[in-house]
């Protein structure tokens, strides 16, 4: 699966890409691109129950908890997420390599809008704007809070 | 079609107005700012920057109240606004125009007050299905809490033409009547003298939503013969959150207070309180003073201006944009083919207009995208989100050239092709 090339792509490496790419077209370009990588979403979870509100465009986002291999330990997370916009489609794949394959108290932990901001793509896409950005950080937030409430006993 | 062969007259007042206007003079992303988003709100010529200065530099104190020199000159200039309002719009009287926020407010002052004093349960209201949210929500909110019922009259297809042939069907029994003067997301023009016409031969108020036409073209209540007009000040060149309400005279003095507060009274004891004439009955607290000098002087430059030319420049900018979209394969207008409001939306094949607006601001040019407030319509037209690019009569043939050019790059972009 492609993905495997993303999400072993640490933020330094893909920042470090972003930050090589001089001009915006060529920042935007390399987004497009990772979000043509992205993994199809199943068409039936393209539904109001995982629908993101909050951007313009429309976005889709679940949570797939994996057991560890052992079946020992929390299950990781695999997130599943899709857009019908190629910008918010390639923010999403910045996401699942934020976030993805992690336990929710993992997830939890990561302060979402500094590690993008070290991206170096704050002054095209901040949270602000309605790219969904905001949204899916928090869609993320509260998936993970649920999944590790559910795994607390 | 227009597209004439020499460059018209109007693109001249574009010309010579552009270096009133500080903001359109900025570069964006180190590009010149095309600003094609004035449905939402329009640049401020300085004239009416200046007059806001000038008002807290020279005049600023409460109104109404104030014995003294700065109290009596912000009355008048408050009071003064009030005058060039109804002149703006033709009133018959001062007494007729309430200042609000906006026009979402100038809707919901007639939701909450005429429509509490005359709707029952039963009662129909009745609307059009390309109203902004603003004529729509507040209009649902009141028929939840009276029980009354809405009714919608249809409109055609992507050219966004309101079926009339069912009007006076669906006014038969009603109480109200409430549309758009102007679509804000199809600029579709609707015929209000006629609307209102069958509203009072039916014997049905009428409510005028005249946000995107008040700034565009010549405005008059009497012509129209309109119960309701509401309107924004910061879509007609003046700043946010002052708008205005023209009321009817006969139908204001039957309408119950809408805020409590001070200004309202004309004397209150503990128990209760005499209320305020028309139109000061309607407008509780210090109102926004600065906000209508800010309007006065708009609409000033408005009329320096002439809004006859104004619609003349922006119907020739907006042909002339819907013309160049045409050019690309497989795009899909929304709208009437021909005389529309100031804007036209869009949606390219494969191309999500978010992705469109947001690569065309790298590139200085501000296109708003979305579902413009009139979610419904956007649902029965099937599309989820449109791109909307909307004109005043600063904006020139030259600036939708570049826009053009934008949006091939963008696409290039995000087909993948160099």
């Amino acid at each position: 699966m492609t993905m495997a090339g993303l999400s072993d792509m640490t933020l330094e490496e893909l920042a470090a890409n972003f930050e090589a790419l001089g001009d915006w077209e060529a920042r935007f370009g390399y987004l497009i691109d990772l979000g043509r990588e992205l993994p199809p979403m199943a068409a039936e979870d393209k539904s109001d129950a995982y629908r993101v509100h909050g951007c313009q465009a429309q976005v889709w986002m679940k949570f797939i908890p994996r057991p560890t291999a052992n079946g020992l330990g929390e299950p990781v997370m695999d997130i599943a997420a899709d857009s019908d916009a190629f910008i918010v489609k390639g923010l999403i794949a910045v996401l699942l390599m934020l976030y993805s394959g992690k336990t929710a108290a993992a997830i939890l932990r990561i302060d979402g809008v500094q590690s993008l901001a070290r991206l170096q793509l704050a002054e095209h896409l901040s949270p602000t704007r309605k790219n969904g950005l905001g949204a899916m950080l928090k869609r993320i937030r509260e998936l993970a809070t649920a999944q590790a409430a559910a795994c607390t006993y | 079609m227009s597209a004439p062969a020499a460059q018209p007259q109007s693109t001249c007042l574009a010309e010579s107005v552009r270096a009133d206007f500080p903001a359109l003079a900025q570069r964006i992303n180190g590009h010149p700012l095309v600003y094609f988003d004035n449905a939402a709100t329009t640049q401020k010529p300085r004239a009416v920057i200046e007059a806001i200065s000038h008002h807290y530099e020279h005049n600023n104190a409460n109104v109404h109240r104030g014995v003294h020199t700065l109290g009596n000159r912000a009355t008048t200039a408050y009071e003064g606004a009030r005058d060039r309002v109804a002149t703006f719009l033709n009133a018959r009287s001062r007494e007729e125009i309430i200042f609000t926020r906006g026009t979402t407010e100038s809707l919901n002052l007639v939701a909450a007050t005429w429509g509490a004093a005359h709707l029952r349960a039963g009662d129909v209201i009745v609307l059009t299905q390309m109203e902004h949210h603003s004529n729509l929500v507040p209009w649902q909110m009141l028929a939840r809490r009276t029980g009354a019922a809405l009714r919608f009259l249809p409109v055609h297809g992507d050219e966004g033409l309101l079926d009339l042939s069912g009007l006076d069907a669906a006014l038969r029994g009603a109480r109200l009547l409430a549309f758009t003067h102007i679509s804000n997301a199809l600029g579709t023009i609707n015929p209000v003298a006629e609307l209102c016409a069958h509203a009072r031969a039916a014997g049905v108020v009428s409510v005028v939503d005249a946000a995107q036409s008040a700034g565009h073209m010549p405005l008059d209540v009497r012509a129209l013969d309109c119960d309701f007009l509401a309107f924004s000040g910061h879509k007609t060149c003046g700043p946010t959150g002052i708008g205005a309400l023209y009321a009817r005279r006969e139908l204001l003095e039957a309408m119950p207070p809408y805020q409590g507060g001070g200004e309202m009274i004309s004397r209150v004891t503990f128990e209760g309180a005499e209320y305020n004439e028309p139109p000061h009955k309607f407008e509780a607290g210090t109102p926004n003073i600065a906000g209508a000098v800010g309007l006065h002087a708009a609409l000033d430059y408005l009329d320096g201006l002439g809004r006859a030319r104004i619609h003349t420049q922006v119907q020739d900018v907006t042909t002339y944009a819907c013309e160049r979209l045409r050019e690309f394969p497989g795009v899909r207008l929304f709208g009437p083919q021909g005389e529309r409001g100031g804007l036209v939306s869009f949606v390219l094949p494969d191309v999500h207009a978010l992705d469109l607006a947001t690569m065309a601001d790298q590139q200085g040019v501000a296109i708003r995208v979305g579902h413009h407030c009139t979610q419904p319509l956007h649902d029965k037209l099937g599309v989820p989100a449109t791109a909307r690019a909307s004109f005043y009569f600063y904006n020139t043939r030259a600036e939708v050239d570049r826009f053009v050019t934008v949006l091939r790059r963008v696409i290039q972009m995000i087909k993948g092709t160099p």
